[in-house]
């Protein structure tokens, strides 16, 4: 493993446990008001305080674990939503396939976050509105690539010889397609996560994802903006912790593509 | 020549069909979802009288097939209704606010079309170099970071720092085209390292193709100078995909433009939706989403037909 890759497993891992340690490790609450707004880095408050003078330190370890854990489970629903009923069209073929496809051309024809902004303005921010909304925009995207992958194992002699078996339809995905797409589709988990992670951080920013009092790294920026016009490098740091994280998956995944793709 | 047009033709038909799709999709959303928007806009305590005049007001007590029908050819005349937010037509309200936006993604793409193809050309020519490696690694990085990280750090250099550049794009027609481009730089250097970093190692890749190609060899062993190799020889033959990522590229602007106008407190489209999704205005949300994607839904067309005319046996078949 090249030094740089090896460097971006460090840093995941250790986001990982920053994000799961967070009321270990973070010296005050997310929510807790511990002094004046907008405090210079000091002894109490490494990094300062924001603009409701909250910890900034404590609110950057409460924001990775909440925007970390929003993302994981967006991106495990659009997964096994885009991979399942991929997998199923491409197996099953016939009306079914037919339909589905031509409805996430469509879909894809909107772009992902404007047709999120659309949805929103509909359901009003929550969290949950947010979770099933990005997974749905991400599904279309993982449907396509699942889809396509699974089309060419489905034609292997293999997958016939199963189904002259006479396999059904769940044991040939379950036991003939999936483990065979295992690597594409590992590849394409990693990628979506980091984009399913700069969506929600996308939409806080906006002010119209994870609300307030939570803590979330792109809302943390928006919050204390204005800082930056005076010179300070405080706000960048919530969001340099998103850019640390997306970078990495990143070269990660084009790591495990040149050594497994 | 006749296949030309046909194939314009068609593409162009199955463009139009795409878009009422769309149309359909923004529209039977707001069905679908729960929420009642009469609700929203009167909040939780209003008397069923109350709504029921707001919902007439609003036409939602027609089905929804005929107020569809109503919608889309209002829209095709370019009539959009009126803000729930403030009962102005939403035309008024988008005039110059989609040119804003227009000048914005018109200016990054002067800026970063051909600052990616020189260096996405460069990097093919002097591939495997140092240079090469950390262009090639920081173009993966800018594909992968927030927008608003990367404007916030040009706002921290360039407008706190050295004090070059406003942090502020309050642009307004009175402005001579000078110092309307003063104040776009920022927003126009953010969105261009956003996109050009796919646009190089694109051209990059398309470039190495082709220069393994037998007639480029062919072309070296004529004794062609370097030059002439990839300018005359390899370079109109990668321009299929280049043009390709480069349309795909702008249409991918389109979505950028929203965080970034946000950062900039531009007047452009994006912050108008922005502002209105925050308003729950649904009306001006699903007009903006329809102006979004019908742009993403030409650029990818005419990416189509753009790659196909330079594409000599597409153009010409036997």
């Amino acid at each position: 493993m090249p030094l740089l890759t090896l460097a971006c497993v460090i840093i995941i891992v250790t986001y990982v446990c920053v994000a799961l340690l967070a009321p270990v490790l973070a010296p005050f609450g997310q929510f807790d008001v511990s002094a004046g707004a907008y405090q210079p880095w000091d002894k109490t408050h490494k990094l300062g305080t924001d603009n409701l003078g909250r910890d900034i330190l404590s609110r950057l370890m409460y924001g990775l674990r909440n925007s970390l854990g929003i993302a994981l489970v967006t991106a495990i629903i659009a997964f096994l939503v885009g991979v399942g009923l991929g997998v199923m069209s491409a197996v099953g073929g016939g009306w079914l396939d037919q339909v589905l496809s031509r409805l996430v051309d469509v879909l894809m024809a909107i772009p992902g976050l404007i047709f999120a902004l659309l949805l929103l303005s509909i359901t009003g921010p929550s969290i949950w509105a947010m979770i099933t909304i990005i997974a749905l925009v991400e599904a279309t995207r993982i449907y396509r690539l699942a889809r396509g992958v699974s089309l060419n194992i489905a034609t292997a002699d293999f997958v016939e010889a199963a189904r002259i078996r006479g396999e059904g339809l769940p044991w040939i995905i379950a036991r003939e397609i999936v483990p065979n797409a295992t690597a594409p589709l590992l590849a394409e988990f990693g990628l979506r996560f980091s984009y399913v992670f700069l969506f929600v951080s996308a939409l806080s920013f906006l002010g119209l994802g994870i609300q307030p009092p939570f803590a979330e790294l792109g809302s943390m920026v928006r919050d204390n903006a204005v800082l930056i016009t005076y010179g300070e490098i405080t706000p960048l740091l919530p969001a340099a912790t998103i850019a640390g994280l997306t970078v990495s998956v990143n070269i990660l995944v084009d790591w495990y593509l040149k050594e497994f793709g | 020549m006749q296949s030309i047009v046909k194939m314009i033709a068609t593409r162009l038909a199955l463009g139009v069909l795409v878009l009422l799709a769309v149309s359909v999709i923004i529209f039977a959303s707001v069905e679908a979802l729960p929420g009642d928007i009469a609700v929203e806009i009167l909040g939780q305590n209003a008397t069923p009288e109350a709504v029921a005049a707001i919902r007439r007001d609003l036409g939602l007590d027609i089905p929804a097939i005929p107020r569809y029908l109503a919608w889309i050819s209002g829209v095709v005349q370019g009539d959009f209704g009126n803000s729930l937010a403030n009962q102005r037509p939403i035309s008024e309200l988008m005039g110059t606010r989609l040119s804003n936006t227009a000048f914005l993604a018109a200016f990054t793409a002067a800026i970063s079309v051909p600052l990616a193809l020189t260096l996405g050309i460069l990097l093919a020519l002097f591939r495997d170099t140092t240079g090469d490696r950390v262009t090639n690694a920081s173009g993966l990085a800018a594909v992968s970071v927030p927008e608003f990280f990367l404007a916030y750090v040009l706002v921290y250099l360039f407008s706190s720092k050295l004090g070059w550049l406003p942090a502020i794009s309050n642009i307004n027609p009175d402005m001579t085209l000078l110092e309307r481009m003063e104040r776009t730089l920022l927003p126009a250097i953010t969105l261009t390292l956003v996109v050009s970093a796919h646009m190089m190692r694109m051209t990059r890749t398309a470039i190495i193709d082709l220069l393994e190609a037998m007639y480029v060899e062919q072309a070296y062993l004529k004794g062609l100078s370097r030059r002439r190799v990839i300018l005359v020889h390899a370079l109109p033959n990668a321009l299929t995909p280049i043009i390709n990522v480069v349309m795909l590229n702008l249409a991918y602007l389109v979505v950028g433009v929203v965080v970034v106008e946000v950062v900039f407190v531009y007047p452009g489209l994006g912050q108008l939706m922005v502002d209105s999704v925050a308003a729950r205005d649904v009306p001006v949300v699903q007009t903006c989403c329809l102006v979004f994607s019908a742009t993403f839904v030409l650029l990818n067309l005419l990416a189509d037909v753009l790659a196909q005319l330079t594409n000599p046996r597409l153009l010409h078949p036997r």
